[in-house]
């Protein structure tokens, strides 16, 4: 598990400094956020790792069981000392999952909300909205009801919404989800150019890899309420310590204990063994993608070390290839060309051989 | 899918002896209820309908106990409700045998659509008198004190007997001031005076006394010039007219007579 | 449930079934039977004479009066009732919700005795409005109101109970995070979200307390332009002039139906034409 940034990295006056213990009985939330003004940090994990919750914490619409909310200087919530700020004074904007835009209130007034309840009047609010509008580009929108927005118009306008309270916290909560393609790649571009002109800080919750790498300059993995990877988008990516990210990254991914360069897999089936090109001690991670799988219907005898004996579990579409599920000694993904399913004859509960050059296995710490 | 389907003719056949059931409970509830309660408990004894104003509660109650002990194989079914309501009630068409109303002028409309046997006789003669709830809260001495702003007071309605009379007297006596509730039958405007609502009401002596020292009595002297007559008559689609005949001579005879007087009616003559 | 156009016809196909075709009509006849014989009877004849009678208007004008008064009275108070019961976590909640519901179980004359015990002159309250300030609700105006409000007062409560219980409590969150108090958020997000259903819920009390006699006739008594209301003059009317009782009838009929005719669906779904 990797260790969160480090402490004085930025002044504890600045910023979000968040030390979350929540929930109880079956679900514990146990995460650790420092945040810098002006960055994003991006919350990543399976359903059910506690991603919303993170979000509904911060927010104040649930209590802290232990730990500390710092935020710009101001303590948020400290249960230890008997301090919670409800959600109205917390200084956030939030980005709910659906938009949640309030039916009955037009766009202008949807966006003007915040301002208004921060003690702003009703014509300097919605003077305040028309130009949000403007800076988003959904003026023309600004009659509209939310019934009259497409879904991708309805997220643009939460997201003005939130940004138009100004508040020192963004939170958004999968905030790409549920939205057709083209609104999807016209929404990432929106929010890469609106997070970075946003000072305060912001948590992303996304199920995305690809949001989580145009839009964040941190990433934090959750799995069943604690972080088991947190780190810069490209590292995590690239070294990957949980099933979740491998699968969202594209990457195969084996644990094991290393002497030198055989790597044993834990809880395979059988003594199965991942060959790498180094020489490493202990616990490691061992990653390479889906396209360095060979397959063969024959065992093979000339270079790659890594030669695993599989049954095929399914095929799918994957770009230009054929992504090919495989089970057996080890479970793993392998890309081949159409013309190679064709040429080995490949089926659901065919056994072929899975090959693996050393070098193409990158290995590191657990 | 299929469930529902087979279940439908297990369902119907319940259903049917529900039905049945019901049907056999209010076969035999009716022909219980011919055979009422009381001493009387053969099924050929004869029921007698008497409809009657509210103020010969007590009066004719007293005189149904008598009338049974007389003729025992009569039940007498009493219905106490102001005269209007149920001259309304005989013009309609229900089942009565006898109707005994507050005044004159009620009975009227039941001979003019031709339903009385024979002309209605008076058999008593009552007067208004003015209660209060028996600690008379508003201090009232007399009918005048009525006029007095603070003093709230109760009549009928000015289509009943009692409401008739009651305006009668107000004009007579000079009060102009406004009830602030006009009841649809004496019984109510008592009830009015003994629950304290009111702080005065215009009710028959014969209620008076039959409240008892629920309330208090004033005497209005001038009542007498605004009496109404009770008057009686047997139906022509009585059931049993000979019953009702011999009700009839009960109320006018002298033992009849005496009971009414017993309970604050003033003689008929 | 509704198809996405709104219509909840049913697509099957084939002969209507008799099982469900005869108690429909018969339910049918039963309530337009009475209809029927209110306009067969009314007295069309000397019907403009009548019609001039002050009384009439005297008694409509009352019950138009009491019975919005009512409504205002049961939004008022109600609503207010309605989001404690819907929306927060009060102790004794299941015990409220059955006070609610008394005046809907009680026999309206029983409800108009035990006003009385209450607000009555010689009442567990009355008698402390009379002495301490004078005021007596039994035969005023107000008092009829107060009965009419009383019975009237579930059918608001309920559906706008109703109304916020299924409205997304996720709004309230969002708006609580950008700064709006409790109060705020009830006003410009709950209760507009909630608005079909307190405009039913409206509609529905104003009905009752349209047609209330029982509790009224009752605990305010019957006095006219004070306190004798249509279906109260009616009742009056019933003893001394039938063709007076079908008239004042056929007219609160004729009010009560427009009224319901004017409202559209979607302001009060499930309830007006």
């Amino acid at each position: 598990m990797s260790a969160p940034a480090p402490p004085g990295r930025f002044s504890d006056d600045d910023g979000l400094h968040a030390h979350l213990h929540a929930g109880q009985g079956d679900f514990r939330l146990a995460v650790d956020l420092q945040v810098e003004p002006g960055r994003v940090v991006a919350v990543l994990g399976p359903n059910g790792a506690g991603k919303s919750t993170v979000l509904r914490v911060l927010a104040g619409l649930q209590p802290l069981t232990a730990g500390r909310v710092r935020l710009s200087g101001r303590t948020l919530e400290d249960p230890g000392a008997g301090i919670r700020l409800p959600a109205q004074v917390r200084s956030t904007g939030l980005v709910p999952q659906d938009s949640m835009l309030f039916p009955h209130l037009s766009v202008l007034d949807q966006v003007a909300f915040g301002p208004r309840h921060r003690g702003s009047s009703r014509t300097q609010a919605r003077a305040g909205a028309g130009q949000w509008l403007q800076r988003t580009g959904l003026s023309e929108l600004a009659e509209r009801r939310p019934a009259q927005l497409s879904g991708g118009q309805a997220r643009r306008v939460a997201i003005t919404r939130a940004l138009a309270a100004q508040p020192q916290m963004l939170l958004l909560d999968e905030p790409l989800a549920a939205l057709d393609v083209r609104a999807v790649l016209e929404l990432r571009t929106f929010l890469h150019r609106h997070l970075r002109d946003h000072d305060g800080v912001t948590v992303l919750v996304t199920h995305d890899a690809i949001d989580a790498m145009v839009l964040a300059d941190e990433l934090i993995v959750l799995d069943h309420g604690s972080v088991v990877q947190s780190g810069p988008p490209a590292d995590v990516a690239k070294r990957p310590r949980s099933a979740h990210v491998a699968a969202l990254v594209g990457l195969n991914l084996v644990r094991g204990t290393a002497d030198g360069a055989a790597v044993q897999v834990t809880g395979a089936p059988g003594a199965v063994q991942v060959v790498t090109a180094g020489a490493h001690h202990g616990d490691v991670f061992c990653s390479f993608a889906p396209s360095a799988v060979s397959l063969h219907l024959t065992r093979p005898t000339a270079s790659p070390r890594n030669v695993w004996r599989c049954i095929v579990r399914g095929l799918t579409p994957h770009g230009d290839a054929v992504r090919v599920e495989l089970g057996g000694d080890l479970p793993v993904l392998a890309d081949v060309t159409p013309a190679a399913v064709a040429a080995l004859g490949l089926r659901a509960g065919l056994e072929v051989w899975a090959s693996v050059k050393a070098t193409e296995v990158q290995v590191y710490a657990a | 899918m299929n469930a529902p389907c087979a279940a439908a003719p297990r369902r119907l056949v319940a259903a049917g002896l529900g039905l049945l059931l019901v049907a056999a409970t209010a076969c035999s509830a009716s022909s219980d209820a011919g055979s009422d309660s009381g001493s009387s408990s053969s099924s050929d004894s004869l029921e007698l309908t008497v409809l009657a104003a509210s103020s010969l509660t007590e009066a004719f109650g007293e005189l149904a106990k008598t009338y049974q002990s007389d003729h025992s194989d009569v039940q007498v079914e009493l219905t106490f409700n102001s005269s209007s309501t149920l001259a309304e009630q005989v013009v309609a068409g229900a089942p009565a045998d006898v109707l005994a109303t507050a005044d004159e002028a009620t009975m009227q409309g039941v001979v003019d659509e031709g339903l009385t046997a024979a002309a209605p006789e008076v058999f008593a003669r009552n007067r208004l008198t003015l209660v209060t709830p028996a600690d008379n809260p508003a201090d009232v001495a007399s009918i005048d004190d009525i006029e007095r702003g603070d003093v709230t007071y109760a009549v009928c309605v000015p289509d009943a007997p009692c409401g008739a009379a009651s305006r009668t007297l107000l004009d007579l006596v000079g009060v102009r001031a406004e009830p602030v509730t006009e009841e649809d039958n004496v019984r109510d405007v008592l009830t009015k005076v003994t629950t304290g609502e009111v702080d005065a009401g215009l009710v028959y002596a014969s209620d008076a006394q039959a409240a008892g020292s629920d309330v208090t009595v004033i005497d209005v002297p001038e009542s007498d010039q605004a009496l109404n007559a009770d008057v009686i008559a047997a139906l022509t689609d009585a059931a049993e007219p000979d019953a009702a005949a011999s009700w009839l001579e009960l109320v006018l005879s002298k033992e009849g007579q005496q009971v009414l007087g017993s309970y604050g009616f003033l003689p008929a003559g | 449930m509704a198809r996405p156009d709104g219509s909840t016809r049913t697509s099957a196909t084939g002969a209507l079934p008799w099982q469900l075709l005869l108690p429909s009509l018969a339910a049918l006849a039963l309530l337009l039977l009475p209809v029927v014989g209110l306009l067969v009877r009314a007295p069309w004849s000397t019907l403009p004479q009548r019609l001039g009678d002050p009384a009439v208007f005297e008694a409509l004008r009352l019950s138009l009066l009491t019975a919005s008064a009512a409504t205002g009275c049961c939004l008022l108070l109600g609503t207010p009732l309605a989001w404690l019961l819907a929306r927060t976590d009060i102790p004794g909640r299941k015990a409220l919700r059955a006070l609610v519901l008394v005046p809907l179980v009680l026999p309206p004359v029983v409800g108009g005795v035990a006003l009385l015990t209450a607000f009555g002159r010689r009442g567990v309250a009355g008698r402390w409005l009379d002495e301490a300030f004078g005021l007596s609700l039994p035969f005023t105006t107000v008092g009829v109101v107060v009965a009419q409000t009383f019975v009237a007062l579930p059918f608001l409560v309920l559906a706008v109970e109703g109304a916020l219980r299924s409205a997304d409590p996720r709004y309230d969150d969002v708006a609580a995070t950008f700064g709006a108090s409790r109060w705020q958020t009830f006003v410009r997000v709950t209760l507009p979200l909630a608005m079909p259903g307190v405009a039913s819920g409206a509609v529905l009390a104003w009905a009752r307390a349209l047609g209330e006699f029982g509790a009224t006739i009752t605990f305010a008594g019957s006095y006219p332009g004070t306190t004798r209301t249509m279906p109260l003059a009616v009742y009056t009317a019933l003893n001394s002039d039938f063709d007076a009782a079908i008239l004042l009838s056929l007219v609160l009929l004729v009010v009560s139906v427009g009224v319901l005719a004017l409202l559209r669906e979607r302001w009060t779904p499930g309830v007006s034409a």
